[in-house]
């Protein structure tokens, strides 16, 4: 079984890598950037919302610090345009993980409702600092990076494509491991009862924050990539309210809280966003879609593909096994009833 | 100096009293149902736009408008809630608002197609003009706008303190378990309730409209000041939506006068965040309701 699932990965990991020599169209190929990028940002999303149940909708914030970081290192360090800024990334990502510090810090002193308000308000701070500190971040005049024109245009989306995708597995290696560790199982402690948590020695508060700030540090790295990708830097698209929910929305239709979900879901969100993009250029048909695509998902698989394919998995192989007897007598289809039961019947208990 | 502060604490309460209106909706609905509804600045521009429709087409008066409108925007957010919000069951809270999202982007949308992204405004004799008082201009459409949100607000106290529907919606706030045990229809009241917050915002968009140019993007702006005000106030608490509306755009207009006016929002959402390292519910809500 192991060696089935390891098989698997490395199928699937070359998919990724031989997808843009295969589709070398660049009209493919940008929007498989935007894909992995996507899903780095999704998995950093959901490795503090996912694990901990503390759901943030205003990680656009760290997407646009990374962005204005990698734009401002790059003009006053004058670093050439080709593969040099590609290892600014870190730092961006480490600029957004420093302001995250404060800014979790006082969020999280909140719950629910309140986090969520929170987070969105320190996001529309951050918008407005944008557009004020004009002496750094140069108004909404913005800001231009370094382009590299010696690129030629097939070849253009390729080192982004790769560099993206090398923050994916990075994400996606830390989130397995926080997923898989002692430290991991406590967040998720958090997220189903955080005052037991606390009273079972958990350290709730030091371990949000962490986890906030890893999110916050894979999100603010996806910003710098982005910004050198377009080449420009304004206020309302580094700092975009739409990049909150989307990013939210992919890790729940894939499944809040799993590892692969996040992927899943910018796997099928953001190629289809690029479509309809394209396809009705006039903003306001894109967003009537993007809305009716949001509500259809969110009503019809609340849970996420992945935990709903898995509860229909584990019924499956129960009944089959008990064929012939009652399926309810299953212990795991049994088990998974009552947990649903629980869940649903706790609905007002989640912390948000 | 000191003249232009005390304009400025007067605009700051009459169009407090507007936002009070459209804040109070979203409060309650949070009150009753739990949810919180990011459409409703959306609504507020939908109810503007529908003013402007209503003014531009049939020449019918902003205010009178309101006979209409109000109605309409009623009977959408029972829709709304019929078919968007009652469906959600598992994880309701978190749900709720990214349903309400798509529908502020449907409505978005919408608007977008049928009026464009050009920023209009409501035009009326009484929006154009003003009167002298004491010293100080004072434009007709502010006080005239703030006048609706007595009128209305004080509908609405009525409304939940004087009527058995009101008993009702106050006993699904404080207890819904045991509201829906002692017989009340806590799906019915939470419909109602939801047609009223969204048939408030028709009232605030239309005061919104004639007071300031929207278009419509103008909601996420909107959102986000109604969402401060209501954390700051308490989450589910009526008076302290009324109480930080009014704070909050005197400060927020204040500061335009003594800094700059391109601070002044960035005031606005300083104050959450430093309020809120004081005091986590909010000015007026209660430490229990955020544990549960």
């Amino acid at each position: 079984m192991k060696i089935i699932k390891i098989t698997g990965l490395i199928a699937l990991l070359a998919v990724f890598i031989a997808f843009p020599l295969v589709f070398s169209d660049p009209a493919v190929t940008i929007i498989a950037v935007f894909t992995v990028l996507f899903a780095v940002a999704a998995t950093g999303w959901n490795i503090f919302s996912g694990y901990t149940g503390y759901i943030a909708l205003g990680h656009a914030a760290y997407f646009g610090l990374g962005a204005y970081a990698m734009a401002l290192m790059a003009q006053d360090w004058n670093i050439p345009a080709g593969y040099a800024p590609f290892f600014l990334l870190p730092l961006a990502g480490l600029v957004a993980a420093i302001f995250a510090v404060p800014f979790g810090w006082i969020a999280l002193r909140t719950r629910r409702h309140t986090f969520v308000v929170i987070t969105i308000a320190i996001f529309f701070i951050m918008q407005l600092m944008a557009y004020n500190l004009r002496g750094i971040t140069n108004g909404s005049a913005g800001l231009t990076l370094p382009i590299p024109f010696d690129w030629s245009a097939d070849f253009f989306n390729l080192p982004f494509y790769y560099v993206a995708l090398a923050l994916l597995l990075l994400a996606l290696g830390v989130s397995w491991w926080v997923r898989n560790s002692k430290y991991g199982l406590g967040l998720l402690a958090i997220r189903d009862d955080e005052d037991r948590a606390l009273g079972l020695g958990v350290k709730t508060g030091p371990s949000k924050l962490v986890a906030f700030v890893i999110s916050a540090f894979f999100v603010g790295m996806v910003g710098a990539l982005h910004a050198y990708f377009i080449g420009s830097l304004y206020p309302p698209f580094a700092f975009d309210a739409l990049f909150d929910v989307a990013v939210a929305l992919m890790a729940f239709l894939g499944g809040l809280g799993t590892l692969a979900g996040p992927i899943l879901g910018a796997l099928i969100l953001v190629p289809t966003q690029q479509y309809f993009t394209l396809q009705f250029s006039e903003n306001g048909y894109y967003l009537v879609i993007y809305g009716i695509l949001f509500l259809v998902i969110i009503l019809l698989l609340p849970e996420g593909i992945l935990p709903t394919i898995r509860k229909r998995w584990i019924k499956w192989m129960a009944y089959r096994s008990q064929s012939g007897k009652i399926p309810v007598v299953a212990g795991t289809s049994g088990q998974e009833d009552a947990l649903v039961a629980e869940s649903s019947g706790k609905r007002d208990g989640v912390n948000l | 100096m000191a003249k232009l502060i005390i304009d400025a604490v007067i605009t700051g309460i009459l169009t407090g009293g507007v936002y009070a209106l459209m804040s109070s909706g979203l409060t309650l609905i949070f009150g009753v149902m739990n949810i919180i509804n990011i459409a409703q600045g959306a609504l507020v521009i939908l109810g503007a736009y529908l003013s402007f429709v209503l003014q531009q087409n049939f020449h019918i008066d902003l205010f009178l408008g309101l006979l209409i409108t109000m109605p309409v925007m009623f009977m959408l957010g029972i829709l709304i809630e019929w078919a968007f919000i009652r469906p959600l069951k598992l994880e309701r809270t978190m749900l709720s608002i990214l349903v309400t999202f798509a529908v502020a982007l449907i409505i978005e949308g919408v608007l977008g197609i049928q009026f464009g992204t050009s920023f209009v405004q409501l035009h009326a004799w009484y929006a154009d003009a003003s009167f002298q008082i004491g010293g100080f201009y004072l434009a007709y459409i502010y006080v005239f706008g703030f006048m609706l949100s007595v009128i209305l607000l004080g509908g609405l106290y009525v409304l939940l303190y004087r009527t058995k529907f009101g008993y009702s919606l106050r006993a699904s706030m404080q207890n819904r378990t045991a509201a829906e045990l002692i017989g009340i229809d806590v799906e019915r009241v939470s419909a109602v309730t939801f047609g009223i917050g969204v048939a408030l915002t028709a009232a605030g968009g239309m005061a919104f409209g004639a007071t300031t140019a929207f278009n419509p993007g103008s909601h996420y702006d909107l959102i986000s000041r109604l969402l401060v005000i209501i954390i700051l106030g308490g989450l589910g608490s009526l008076r302290g939506a009324l109480i930080a509306s009014l704070v909050m755009l005197v400060i927020e207009d204040v500061t335009s006068v003594v800094w700059s006016p391109v601070w002044a929002s960035t005031v606005f959402f300083m104050l959450l965040v430093v309020i809120l390292l004081v005091r986590p519910q909010g000015l007026f809500g209660q430490l229990e309701a955020r544990k549960q």
